[in-house]
């Protein structure tokens, strides 16, 4: 624990009053005040919070034992519905942001919190959000030092959005880009794709369809340091979040200038997810997930280190998905189970169910 | 996945596409060149880019794609009206998904939706219906699109606003017809094609007999296929015995679905509420003779066509757009002037470029790589 996180004041918080979010809540006065050291600062409960300075400060020094360089990174979340099985948006939030960082091989230390909230949303959501932020943020080692909270107008917005943005830092022993693919290397995901897309297509509850699907948020930090304590060597890593795995792969391929080869069989989607997309029209490979990785690395590494992904709870159902060619460059080729090939290309737009 | 894995199982693929090529020696195809085998249906077209059973053919086989992909062949007047209709106050406008992007001349449903319209996407009509009794105050359109696969659904849906007396709601009907539009392919002077896999959803609904006359008239083979990437390779086998033997039939492939005559409550309820147009626009096409419906005049409340001004602006086709040469197989896809050039599916200029289901679209998007790349050369030696 540092200097400044030893010195927060000891004192007693103050209570909000009434069941549902006002204008005033956001005015800058009483009614704020009392929210924010309530809701928000009882809630993230750490010293740094609890000083309600305007600005978190860190020693240098502190962070400088963890590696040479800091990564930074935001995100908003404007997920609806605000619950959804397998999660909720305070959830996604944090996961969202930690795994933003975690990518980049860096330790996720510190995230951000700006609240915009609807007016007339219930204080007893507001607080189940913030308690959902709370154990997240624990379970992925990270602490909520510093937040801001807006209140607009019904209808500015919908419900709730949440931005976070995050500070980690790198070792010194870690190089992961997206543009180091090469040809040989192999592609790792660390488990089933599109459960939280599928999830939160079924509980918006347009298709009223009976199943099961849960999202996979999840705070991918921990998995990562297993992974590089394997194999430092990843060239690539990112979550495949909006886009899903197809556009992250995309990405790889354009950056490195390299083809990659994706194969249908090997892809891990679990029946439910491809059931509902039989039906709606959809391909899993673009649904989004907020707890899986996509990561690129030298294929003398790949073996051991599937087997460390899989002995992680994170990453029991990794699998190799795919490999690194070298061309044609810049684009991702499916060999279909069926035994034919097709481009896999980015989405131009929302994925749009098809007519019949 | 049960019910699905069977239907595309690899094997079965492997000793169909040998059952295939077994039968090349019959076809003088070095000489007259490939043969060439339409699948009118866009779910076809789909299925046939999803998963690769292009590149699995034999170079002798060309697929050519044709226009049922209800989306693409939409006239860009009649995507203009809905966006008029959608910006009326007081409208909630309601659409199948991926009829939101169609370019219309202004706009497509999706910026007009941005622009502040109440545009909806709805799976099925009675989900509008549905918006319609949960919002009294509002007038609720449901934008009816499709051949006769989507036909009764929407039919139903009117049967069921008139018992309710539901008044606040109404059609944009776009239906199209599938028979009258095989005819106009099978009419046009430049047309070569050897034999068509016909539609397995408009055919669950119609039946078999409608296709008759491709045999009959035009010498045609015809098959009734189905979607999953072994019922196209197993129609494409059928077809070929077809000409081998010097038959020209119509054949079911899809028999586990398509009854031979059809769903007949689903075309008594079409047949209540719709009649043939005398002409319909067509993207690509032109103006084809009862390709379209509309609504009887007993149900002349439910026409939003009747109920609203609707602009009815005839806008011409891009004069580059080659569209028509590629639905009738007289040029491939990637050989139109425009394709991934001035026409894109970020900025379709074409209908085949606008939906997942139009064949330049699925090329562009899924495409045959080779075919993509000596175009991309070609171009580059022009412009060098």
């Amino acid at each position: 624990m540092n200097a400044v996180v030893q010195q927060g004041r000891q004192r007693q918080r103050r209570k909000v009053y009434g069941d549902t979010i006002t204008l005033a809540h956001g005015s800058g006065g009483k009614a704020m005040r009392d929210l924010i050291e309530d809701v928000f600062v009882g809630t993230f409960d750490n010293g740094e919070l609890d000083a309600l300075e305007d600005q978190a400060r860190f020693a240098i020094e502190d962070l400088a034992n963890d590696g040479n360089r800091l990564a930074i990174t935001t995100d908003s979340y404007v997920v609806d519905p605000l619950f959804f099985p397998g999660g909720d948006i305070g959830e996604l939030a944090i996961t969202g942001t930690v795994n933003d960082l975690a990518v980049s091989g860096a330790v996720p230390k510190y995230l951000t919190c700006g609240m915009i909230i609807e007016e007339g949303l219930s204080i007893e959501v507001l607080r189940r959000v913030a308690a959902s932020m709370k154990r997240t943020a624990d379970a992925a080692g990270v602490a909520i030092v510093t937040g801001d909270t807006k209140v607009v107008h019904r209808g500015s917005v919908d419900k709730l959005f949440i931005n976070t943005a995050g500070v980690g830092v790198i070792p010194q022993r870690v190089d992961i880009r997206s543009d180091q693919a090469q040809p040989g290397d192999v592609v790792i995901i660390n488990g089933f794709i599109g459960d939280h897309g599928a999830a939160i297509v079924d509980a918006r509850g347009e298709f009223a369809m009976e199943n099961s699907i849960a999202s996979d948020c999840q705070p991918l930090a921990g998995l990562i340091g297993a992974m590089l304590d394997t194999c430092p060597t990843v060239h690539c890593m990112r979550d495949a979040t909006r886009g899903g795995l197809a556009t992250v792969l995309n990405e790889f391929a354009e950056a490195s200038a390299v083809g990659i080869r994706l194969t249908e069989e090997a892809v891990p989607v679990r029946t439910e997810v491809r059931g509902m997309c039989e039906i709606l029209g959809l391909d899993p490979l673009y649904l989004a997930n907020e707890g899986k990785l996509v990561a690129i690395v030298p294929p003398a590494s790949a073996e051991q280190l599937l087997a460390t992904m899989r002995k992680h709870p994170m990453g029991r159902d990794s699998a190799i998905v795919g490999e690194v060619v070298v061309g044609p460059k810049g684009r991702v080729v499916l060999a279909t189970s069926f035994g034919g090939e097709r481009v896999v290309d980015m989405l131009v737009g929302e994925q749009l169910p098809r007519i019949c | 996945m049960k019910y699905v894995d069977e239907f595309r199982d690899p094997e079965k693929a492997k000793s169909l596409i040998k059952a295939i090529n077994s039968v090349a020696h019959h076809f003088d195809t070095d000489d007259k060149g490939p043969l060439q085998i339409m699948e009118f249906c866009g779910g076809h077209t789909h299925t046939i880019f999803r998963y690769g059973v292009e590149q699995l053919l034999p170079k002798w086989i060309e697929l050519v794609h044709g226009p049922g992909c209800p989306v693409c062949v939409l006239p860009m007047g009649r995507v203009d009206d809905c966006v008029a209709l959608a910006e009326r106050p007081n409208v909630i406008f309601t659409t199948f998904g991926d009829a939101m992007r169609v370019p219309g001349s202004r706009k497509s449903l999706l910026q007009a939706k941005a622009d502040g319209a109440d545009v909806r996407m709805v799976y099925s009509p009675l989900d509008a219906l549905h918006l319609a009794r949960t919002n009294p105050d509002k007038e609720v359109i449901f934008f009816a699109l499709g051949f006769e696969t989507t036909m009764p659904s929407t039919a139903l849906t009117v049967l069921e606003a008139n018992r309710d007396g539901i008044g606040n709601f109404s059609l944009f009907c776009n239906h199209i017809t599938t028979v009258p539009t095989i005819k106009a392919i099978l009419d046009s002077p430049d047309m070569r094609l050897d034999g068509f896999l016909a539609p397995g959803h408009v055919s669950m609904i119609v039946g078999e007999r409608p296709f008759d006359f491709v045999a009959e008239r035009y010498d045609k083979p015809i098959v009734i296929t189905g979607f999953e990437p072994l019922d196209i390779l197993q129609s494409i086998w059928m077809l070929l015995q077809q000409l081998v033997s010097g038959r020209a039939d119509v054949e079911n492939q899809y028999a586990r679905i398509v009854p031979a005559d059809g769903n007949p409550p689903g075309l008594d309820a079409i047949a209540q509420v719709f009649e043939l147009r005398e002409f319909f626009e067509w993207r690509g096409l032109g103006s084809i003779d009862h390709s379209g419906v509309s609504m009887r005049d007993e149900f002349a409340q439910y026409d939003a066509e009747r109920k609203f001004a609707v602009p009815n602006l005839k806008i011409a086709d891009p004069k580059s757009c080659q569209c028509g040469e590629v639905l009738k197989g007289t040029i491939r896809p990637w050989e139109c002037k425009v394709f991934g050039s001035a026409c894109t599916p970020e900025r379709p200029m074409g209908a085949l470029m606008v939906s997942s289901e139009g064949a330049c679209a699925a090329y562009y998007n899924f495409g045959d790589l080779e075919a993509l790349l000596a175009n991309h050369r070609n171009k580059q030696a022009v412009v060098g």
